[in-house]
């Protein structure tokens, strides 16, 4: 089972490209969600806001092609929730650099592992569970 | 009140639950979704909504840094996975089936508990004692950077440490929380890795729990983008600023403050949970 790992793929480079992967994606959702933040403040800061009964929000951001369809017409709401929605794919873009990483090193029982977690995210994020 | 005024708020108010989070090692999720219910009144749906995306934040960008100095067990993290993301989908979808007053006092149960185990520190441990065979087969046994250099350590417990992060995914996923706390319990309790090791896994972890749940939570229309502004960017900004400060800060003051804080909304939302004003 044991297989030689391969010059350029030791553990240690998957943990520094893993961790900057992360510090990447975090910071790219930062700025889009701020950013859309200071527009939407600027549109609406002066509104009432209520959070207290429970509404639900529209369908265009429930799913990415409303959202994108909404950042494309620069609707503020839009671009925060596409900055959330990047921050929410940050994690799954890390493990699917871990597969990459695994299929690499030819460590057939973690592509598995890895495989399984990606499947899951994904049926999640394809809103396949409603509940 | 106007929505610039809920924003700064709400946005102070994170800031706090942030740094207190880092520097108490609880993680600011657990007080999100009380201060945002009890304080300002927000559903308790949205709370954990944009709970969830907070903690992806704080966990990732944590996270990037601890794989980085070696302290992540990957592997570990990795194999966990599997059940936390399960476990987390069937909180969501839970989260869609009982009631809120439920969800609140399942809720304040948990709060109690991470507010218990806070009390008392986990000590140091890494063990180099047999590991299980799973450990082997799969390789989960490693090494950490201390002091002396890098110290080896195995593992154990892997199938209980398996079963209990089932759980702690669905606590995740039905309260929009990093479950942190259940996590270090399962590694360093029954998997026996070092403290360290535990925490920085754990955390790894956490996005990757939460993620999962979010994905559910969006497409349910739970996520709401102008109560996730303040708080997402406000629990971020106090958790950088708290692992800045946290260099060799002692916080054994700081944690009883932090406990009491956490009993106090534990017991309130309890309350209202039972009478059913959540």
């Amino acid at each position: 089972m044991e297989t030689p790992r391969t010059q350029r793929w030791s553990d240690d480079d998957v943990d520094q490209l893993l961790g900057n992967l992360l510090r990447i994606g975090v910071i790219i959702a930062t700025i889009v969600t701020a950013a859309g933040g200071v527009l939407y403040l600027a549109q609406h800061g002066l509104e009432q806001a209520d959070r207290r009964v429970f509404r639900g929000e529209p369908p265009e951001l429930r799913g990415v092609r409303g959202i994108i369809g909404g950042v494309l017409a620069l609707h503020a709401s839009a671009i925060i929730q596409l900055g959330l929605v990047l921050l929410i794919a940050t994690p799954v873009a890390r493990v699917a650099m871990s597969l990459v990483a695994f299929i690499l090193q030819r460590d057939r029982v973690f592509v598995v592992v890895t495989s399984i977690v990606l499947a899951l995210l994904i049926f999640s994020l394809t809103g396949s569970v409603r509940g | 009140m106007s929505v610039l005024l809920f924003t700064a708020l709400v946005g102070g108010g994170s800031f706090c639950a942030g740094l207190l989070g880092s520097l108490t090692g609880l993680g600011g999720g657990i007080v999100i979704v009380p201060m945002l219910t009890l304080l300002f009144g927000v559903d308790l749906r949205y709370a954990i909504g944009v709970s969830l995306v907070s903690v992806i934040a704080t966990s990732s960008g944590a996270a990037a840094a601890y794989v980085k100095e070696g302290y992540t067990n990957v592997r570990v993290g990795m194999l966990l996975e599997i059940a936390t993301t399960f476990g987390a989908l069937g909180g969501a979808y839970l989260a869609g089936r009982i009631g809120t007053s439920a969800i609140a006092v399942i809720f304040a149960l948990v709060l109690l508990y991470s507010a218990y185990r806070s009390m008392k520190p986990l000590a140091e441990h890494g063990s180099t004692d047999t590991a299980h065979p799973l450990a082997d087969t799969l390789r989960l046994n490693s090494t950490y950077p201390t002091p002396n250099g890098f110290q080896p350590y195995t593992v154990q417990g892997v199938p209980a440490g398996f079963g209990l992060m089932a759980l702690a995914g669905v606590l995740s996923g039905l309260l929009g929380i990093g479950s942190g706390a259940l996590k270090v319990l399962a590694m360093d309790q029954l998997m026996h890795l070092p403290f360290k090791v535990s925490t920085t896994t754990s955390n790894f972890m956490i996005g990757v729990t939460a993620a999962a749940s979010a994905g559910i939570y969006l497409s349910r229309g739970y996520i709401d983008p102008v109560l996730a502004l303040p708080v997402m960017l406000g629990v971020l900004a106090g958790a950088l600023t708290g692992a800045r400060v946290l260099a060799g800060a002692k916080t054994t003051i700081l944690r009883r403050l932090f406990s009491a804080v956490v009993i106090v909304l534990a017991l309130e939302m309890l309350y209202k949970g039972i009478r059913g004003g959540v």
